[in-house]
């Protein structure tokens, strides 16, 4: 149950990209076509997953270790290797997976919400399950965020707008009205789940 | 760089006609996530300032050394030991500025205008001049942060928390306001107003610099991406930006 209530509050109150502001960037970025936005979101879903998968043990590890000042370092370095390391297997094992996903993961590394989540957890104390499904829900509500606005992105496609609000101010505005629908969600899932 | 630059132009460019939020689009994820009180937004932008300038030094004075294929590694190595000295120190002497940073704090490795920088300038350039041009990036930086962030705070709660580090004052008309019926508009501070606030900073500076015969500001096209040489989206003939 607590699980359950993990995932929900990853995805709809405390959304990664409209509430905590983690991954900006592809929001803004990858967001025009809906397919361009659906193939992002699946390889942040999946390298959000697998960096929590190899982060948590090596975290325990550094602790263990009196190390846990080289955190960042560590998992940046990691996340980093991991994409690499996915990309070069995807490529060679599974062409098909790789031309929808493979062209998204370099720009994954740098993306704060990968680095966002696996610091999270551990900020979070959550032990091994939790952290993943803490992960698995921040990358679903990307996908949620990114699909809904990529819809929005299209209807705003060839307006009319104030020559100052053309282009990036109009996409922030229309973001801003996004994440006001998900200020509905507060307290749901509090409320639901008593937690 | 095609012309050479003096010193002095090196650090301008950064606060106003290259500001790397409101001019470049660059880190757009801190901008939005700690501007909801002026006391934030300055400790944020000294951290990334501090950070910005060291990586910038270390990197510009081993361009020699680093071999170009390896070279965003390096550089996000680099970058992550500073934020990770600069984060032990707020830990140490700011306790209630890294609580309220919190991973925004750590999360300074992946700001883009750091490592933006360090592709586009540091590793072109010789030390003192990248060194100058971390600091007006980094003065840039915090210019943009500090003016967001007063207008959330102040139409979110009435209140300027004008604090550096702790010391400093409050300045509050949430009272006076309130007994002439005015309540704030408490959205401004919640993630909508970051949002809408920050598309109306752009706007007003697509507007300024039309008038001036600039460029508009755009998120960065494929080319000019700190992520160009390594990435794939454009080699798959698909647009990362507008």
């Amino acid at each position: 149950m607590k699980l359950f209530a993990i995932i929900l509050t990853a995805i709809l109150t405390q959304n990664f990209i409209l509430s905590k502001f983690l991954g900006i960037c592809p929001f803004l970025g990858v967001s025009k076509k809906t397919d361009t936005a659906v193939g992002m979101s699946a390889a942040v879903i999946f390298v959000m997953v697998l960096a929590t998968v190899a982060t948590y043990p090596i975290n325990s590890f550094l602790v263990s270790q009196g190390l846990g000042y080289l955190q960042t370092i560590v998992f940046i370095l990691v996340i980093a290797a991991l994409v690499q390391f996915v990309e070069i297997v995807l490529k060679k094992y599974m062409p098909p997976l790789y031309e929808s996903l493979g062209i998204f993961l370099p720009l994954i590394t740098t993306n704060c919400a990968v680095l966002g989540v696996v610091t999270l957890n551990i900020q979070e104390s959550y032990n091994f399950i939790e952290s993943i499904a803490n992960s698995l829900g921040a990358g679903l509500g990307f996908m949620l965020a990114m699909v809904m606005f990529s819809g929005v992105r299209e209807r705003l496609e060839g307006n009319d707008f104030p020559k100052m609000w053309n282009g990036l101010p109009i996409t922030l505005v229309a973001a801003a009205i996004v994440a006001c629908s998900f200020l509905g969600f507060t307290g749901v899932v509090e409320n639901i789940f008593g937690v | 760089m095609a012309e050479k630059k003096t010193l002095g132009q090196e650090f301008t460019k950064g606060l106003v006609k290259e500001n790397p939020v409101l001019r470049l689009v660059l880190g757009t994820c801190p901008t939005l996530a700690v501007t909801t009180s002026v006391e934030n937004a300055i400790g944020m932008g000294i951290a990334a300032t501090i950070v910005l300038i060291c990586s910038n030094v270390v990197i510009s004075a081993l361009r020699k050394v680093i071999p170009s294929k390896v070279r965003i590694p390096c550089f996000i190595v680099i970058i992550a030991a500073f934020v990770t000295m600069v984060q032990l120190f707020v830990k140490a002497f700011a306790p209630a500025l890294d609580a309220s940073l919190g991973i925004f704090l750590p999360l300074i490795v992946v700001n883009c205008i750091i490592l933006g920088r360090a592709e586009a300038f540091a590793s072109k350039n010789a030390v003192v001049a990248s060194a100058v041009d971390g600091v007006g990036m980094g003065i840039g930086f915090t210019i943009a942060l500090v003016l967001m962030a007063a207008i959330r705070e102040f139409f979110g709660s009435f209140n300027l928390t004008l604090k550096v580090l702790g010391f400093g004052t409050q300045v509050s008309l949430a009272d006076p306001l309130a007994s002439i019926g005015i309540e704030p508009i408490l959205i401004f501070i919640l993630a909508p107003g970051g949002f809408f606030v920050f598309g109306l900073l752009i706007a007003l500076a697509n507007k300024i610099a039309e008038d001036k015969g600039l460029a508009r500001a755009e998120l960065k096209s494929c080319a000019e991406c700190p992520m160009a040489a390594s990435c794939a989206v454009k080699a798959a003939g698909e647009e990362c930006a507008e």
